[in-house]
């Protein structure tokens, strides 16, 4: 809503009170106001012309001579290059010594040897927007009514010196969507009376009875309550007066004629759209309100055939829809230049359904915006009879005697019991009764004492916001000023903060990867179909979760990996020459075993990580290390190990859907209930990393909840050992395809309990022991807690290590 | 004898005052001291002296032996000592060439202040609670005061999945949640983190994603004076003691009533300046007294018990705090803006 200060100033005295100290003082009271720009742009020196000749220039076919009477006594002459001048106009003229926007200086000048002594000016040339002119405003000079005094200033004229204060308001301020309501608000704030104007003033019905004219009725009590009409005869079609336009434009509204312009002023005034039909175009003299038919259609005003839908509620005369209730005119019955006889409409549509058909349809306006917000019902009848007499006044029409009316209801008005103890024990103030009754007087709110220190407020019509006593709180809060209530701590509260168990661990494990050296990323949990079916493991066997409005294909339905964001954000840092990636994401994916949803989809928390390029970039003192799949497992070893997970995770060849089927684990945890796969790390299959555009590349991706569930925190301290351990190092040699964690498991099951650790540290394969072997090295280091170990029971427990290696794994000793 | 003894010292003395390495020492040491040293050979001379003259001629051939053994070792100390020295001179590096390279990840700058924002409420004694992001079109907009068709939805275009199933567009309906779990019982402290999904064009300041941390407390007796004194101090943990707050009122369905908070501009101290549009403040926060009709979706009876409940977006909070200049960047995972946040 753009708010126009000098007319505001109607309603209430301003005096004392400049604009940006009202926008301040709104501001701090609830209606934010963006900005208040100035309606003059620049503009000194300019006044009212009268074109009393026009030649066309000697040597120019485009320029025209003209003689000007701006009312300085003496005629000037001024060359002008509009090609809409003309004799007999009254235009605006910058004299010499004149500014305009932009910093223009007017000076005389000489134009192809003819003197010029100032010059005619468009609208756009004085700072005015000129996509809110009448169309044939729009081109060329601004060409003013006949009867605009010559030499006034075009300031007054037009009246640009003015300030338009921006409102922007919230959901619940639509009373602020009129001038009035604005009124009210500023009274309630200032303390200062009200001057509103009398809408029957003007009004001076003819002898001849509406009802002969039109009945109107209400087809659908529940998406209208009230609809008025008046018959307005003979009016004469043509440009609103000056004044009206100008108020207009500075609210941002187009004029278009003097019908329509009364109709628009009315509803920026009181906020309640009117509608004027063309009364010769309406067929049988009544009108009803109904739900459109199945199949119907409406050409709106702007030229548009409509197909209307049985829920969308219409206007119709006795045949046909003649425009769609509250959100836009026929063309059928539009109010033309031939116009005689008008139908004027005020009435209240139900908000939602208002809503409804204007987002359906895509058309929004300032009616359609306001009748969402629900019209205040008081002005219905208000609205009608001002803009009735506006159109008496200034289109010569003659309003008939009555009104024709449907009601179906008039809300009773809100009466809400509120107490001083809710007031300040809600707020934390010490308001007395007298302060609570002078900011409920200076909002006009009516309030009766009902009991002590209580009272029962009745809430004006307007004020459709208000309906419980914490909305009067908050006005008595807004009005006694926000910075007043005081500030305190919370009383009697005690509560001990603490992450839950989940949050730390999901803390820790991003401390963790962190430090092992990955770079969290955050991506979106959107993306393409595609995208979720890279990874047919790790997304399962969900149905794709999708948008039903996307805003593009990319990010259309819900992620249900987490590895292709990462892909993603991997191939644009690359594109930006950021080669070497240690990656990290946690968040959600979501799953479903639902085609449409009909319950909340699972939201799994997962952890996922990227690695490609180098692990250390090259420097002067050592070359680059690219990463490999043991980077990637490490960084998971290390997270498992200080989330007390090792002894229950275990890594199994795998080869999942866009995992290197030859370089890929699937990761295992063992619990109570068996064990279960929570997710691979491997490097990437090798036609995504062409697909990405990106070099060998290491993921991994876990499921979260069973770390979350299983980990755990509790330290077991056990005492440093007092006996010397004995080391003994073998090498042997079995088939490549013997897995070397199958080699270690062995062993520990076969050494017993003297066995202390056993370790690989080093894989030799290579012509001297054949090309299908293997030579795997480890370190076994057997210790006993409570005495010196003797050789022999070592030799013993290392003989059945190497005699279950050979039975197993036909291992031979390396020697 | 003892004059032989006597020269012997002043002669080797006199040699190793001039000695000019470890291996001439080495050899005087020899030539003097050793086995068949000139000092040995004097004192083989000592089974021809008398009883009486024997312990003088003995003490006086130790005498020398300990001069000239102090000299040898002082002198040896000094050459171990230079050759050390020269050691090290020769094991010089260039100090200023760069280290060896740790790689240093780095926490989400969003994650970041999320984690900063939480550890200042856990310190006021609040608990972290979360929800679904998936979630109904009841405890979204219903519960919240929100019935279909209210006009405040315009606020907040949303992503629907079905007709009742939608991504969250705030934290908001984990209020409800948490109130529901709470099963009419106060306190209610909580602040809930996490991502919402508004149907906004992304651009400098929007993201169709983003973060939200909202907080809620219910009480018997908790007023609207309270929530700004836990505001102020949540503002000064996390800006500096010098900063202020203004409340300003508004609206929110869920809060009635309701205000927007702003707080002193960092950037200019509250003179005003570019950042705050010459205001002296910023904007950083909803809020308001939880709605009589949120209260009794949760199951209180707003008769018996009041509460706040306050909201922020983290990337504005984060734009702020590190003069970010366009919200993309937390999305567009670029490592060298990561790369930036990974100070503690």
């Amino acid at each position: 809503m753009n708010v126009s200060y000098r007319w505001l100033s109607d309603y209430i005295d301003l005096g004392g009170i400049s604009p940006q100290e009202l926008a301040e003082m709104m501001t701090r009271g609830g209606i934010e106001i963006d900005s208040v720009p100035s309606r003059n742009a620049g503009v000194s020196g300019v006044v009212v012309g009268y074109v009393k000749t026009r030649e066309k220039h000697p040597d120019a076919d485009k320029l025209s001579v003209c003689t000007i009477d701006a009312g300085t006594g003496e005629d000037l002459q001024i060359v002008c290059g509009a090609s809409n001048i003309d004799a007999g106009q009254k235009v605006p003229v910058a004299k010499v010594g004149a500014k305009l926007p932009g910093g223009l200086d007017i000076k005389r000048a000489k134009l192809r040897g003819v003197e010029s002594q100032g010059m005619i000016c468009s609208a756009r040339e004085l700072g005015i927007n000129d996509k809110l002119l009448p169309k044939e405003q729009q081109e060329g000079i601004l060409v003013l009514p006949a009867d605009t005094e010559i030499g006034r200033d075009i300031l007054e004229v037009l009246a640009l010196n003015d300030s338009i204060l921006e409102l922007d308001l919230t959901p619940n301020r639509s009373d602020c969507l009129s001038m009035i309501g604005v009124a009210y608000e500023v009274a309630a704030l200032t303390g200062r009376p009200l001057n509103l104007p009398n809408p029957g003033k003007g009004l001076y019905p003819t002898a001849e009875l509406t009802s002969d004219y039109i009945k109107v009725s209400i087809s659908d009590p529940e998406l209208c309550s009230l609809y008025t009409a008046r018959y307005i005869k003979g009016v004469k079609i043509g440009p609103a007066p000056q004044w009206v336009q100008n108020r207009l434009i500075a609210a941002g509204v187009r004029p278009i004629n003097n019908i329509v312009d009364i109709t628009n002023y009315v509803m920026l005034e009181y906020g309640q759209p009117l509608h004027a039909f063309d009364a010769a175009k309406i067929a049988g003299g009544r009108i009803d309100v109904r739900l459109a038919k199945a199949g119907e259609l409406l050409v709106t005003l702007d030229d548009q055939q409509r197909k209307l839908e049985p829920h969308m509620l219409v206007i119709a005369d006795a045949e046909k829809a003649i425009a769609l209730a509250g959100v836009m005119g026929g063309a059928n019955s539009e109010v033309t230049s031939d116009t005689t006889d008008i139908i004027l409409e005020s009435a209240k549509f139900d908000g939602g359904s208002v809503r409804r058909t204007s987002r359906q349809l895509g058309l929004r306006s300032e009616a359609s915006a306001r009748f969402e917000k629900e019209v205040n019902q008081a002005f219905v009848r208000e609205a009608l009879d001002r803009a009735s007499a506006l159109i008496a006044l200034y289109a010569e029409g003659l309003v008939t005697e009555g009104v024709a009316e449907a009601k179906i209801s008039f809300p009773e008005p809100v009466k809400i019991e509120l107490s001083l103890g809710r007031i300040n024990g809600m707020l934390g103030t010490e308001l007395s009764s007298l302060e609570i009754k002078t900011i409920l007087s200076r909002l006009q709110f009516k309030a009766e004492v009902s009991g002590e220190r209580s009272w029962s407020v009745t809430v004006p019509s307007r004020r459709g916001d208000i309906t419980r006593d914490v909305d009067l709180v908050e006005e008595v809060a807004r009005l006694h000023g926000y910075d007043e209530i005081p500030t305190t701590l919370i009383e009697g509260l005690t509560t001990t903060g603490a992450l839950t168990k989940p949050q730390a661990i999901r803390r820790e494990l991003r401390t963790i990867m962190t430090n092992a050296g990955l770079q969290e990323a955050v991506c979106y949990s959107v993306t393409s179909l595609q995208r979720t079916k890279l990874f047919k493991e790790l997304s399962g066997e969900t149905k794709p979760i999708a948008l039903a409005m996307p805003m593009s294909e990319e990010r259309s339905v819900l992620r249900t990996v987490l590895l292709p964001s990462l892909l993603e954000a991997a191939a644009y840092n690359l594109t930006r020459k950021n080669n070497d990636l240690a990656l990290l994401e946690i968040g959600n994916v979501y799953h479903s075993d639902e085609a449409v949803l009909t319950r909340l989809p699972q939201e799994k928390p997962r952890a996922a990580l990227l690695l490609s390029g180098n692990r250390r970039s090259a420097s002067w003192n050592r070359s680059a290390e690219p990463v490999d799949f043991y980077d990637a497992k490490g960084i998971l070893e290390k997270v498992f190990e200080r989330l007390g997970l090792a002894g229950r995770v275990a890594y199994v060849a795998a080869q999942p859907v866009g995992f290197h089927p030859g370089r890929t684990a699937a990761i295992t945890i063992h619990t109570e209930r068996g064990t279960e796969t929570i997710g691979y790390v491997g490097q990437l299959h090798p036609e995504l990393q062409r697909d990405f555009d990106l070099p060998d590349t290491y993921v991994a991706e876990i499921e979260l909840a069973p770390v979350y569930e299983y980990a755990d925190r509790h330290i077991e301290y056990r005492t440093l050992p007092r006996y010397p351990a004995m080391e003994r190092d073998i090498a042997v040699v079995v088939d490549r395809g013997v897995a070397g964690g199958a080699l270690t498991d062995a062993i520990t099951a076969a050494a017993g309990e003297l066995l202390e650790s056993v370790k690989v540290f080093d894989v030799y394969t290579g012509d001297r022991i054949g090309s299908d072997k293997k030579s795997v090295a480890l370190a076994l280091v057997y210790r006993h807690g409570d005495r010196t170990l003797t050789d022999e029971e070592v030799t013993e427990a290392h003989a059945r290590v190497l005699a279950q290696l050979e039975q197993s794994f036909g291992a031979e000793l390396r020697k | 004898m003892k004059e032989r003894l006597e020269a012997l010292r002043q002669e080797a003395l006199e040699q190793l005052q001039s000695v000019a390495d470890a291996t001439s020492l080495n050899d005087l040491r020899v030539q003097y001291l050793g086995k068949k040293g000139q000092l040995t050979e004097i004192l083989r001379g000592m089974g021809a002296l008398s009883a009486e003259e024997r312990p003088v001629i003995g003490q006086v051939g130790n005498d020398v032996r300990a001069a000239i053994e102090a000299v040898i070792t002082e002198k040896q100390e000094g050459f171990d000592r230079a050759a050390t020295a020269h050691r090290l001179q020769a094991e010089t590096i260039d100090v200023t060439l760069p280290g060896k390279a740790v790689n240093a990840g780095s926490i989400h700058p969003l994650n970041k202040v999320a984690q900063e924002i939480e550890d200042i409420f856990i310190g006021m004694g609040y608990t972290i609670a979360e929800g679904p992001e998936v979630e109904t079109d009841f405890f979204n907009f219903e519960a919240l005061n929100l019935p279909k068709n209210h006009p405040a939805r315009d606020m907040q275009d949303s992503f629907y999945i079905t007709d009742e199933i939608l991504l969250r567009t705030h934290t908001s309906p984990v209020q409800i949640r948490t109130m529901k779990a709470m099963n009419g019982q106060t306190p209610v402290k909580v602040i809930c983190p996490g991502k919402v999904y508004r149907r906004d064009d992304d651009d400098a300041t929007h993201s169709f994603m983003f973060n939200q941390i909202e907080g809620l407390v219910i009480g018997p007796n908790i007023r609207m004076s309270d929530l700004k004194g836990t505001l102020l101090q949540f503002v000064q943990e996390m800006y500096g003691p010098q900063m202020q707050i203004r409340l300003r009122p508004s609206f929110f369905p869920f809060t009635e009533p309701s205000a927007e908070v702003d707080v002193t501009c960092a950037q200019c101290g509250g003179e005003g300046c570019r950042m705050c549009k010459h205001t002296g403040w910023i904007e950083i926060l909803g809020c308001g007294m939880v709605h009589p009709k949120v209260l009794e979706h949760g199951g209180y009876d707003p008769k018996e018990v009041t509460g706040f409940a306050f909201g922020m977006g983290v990337e504005r909070i984060a734009l702020l705090k590190y003069d970010i200049d366009d919200i993309r960047h937390f999305y567009a995972n670029d490592t060298k803006f990561l790369s930036q946040f990974a100070k503690m």
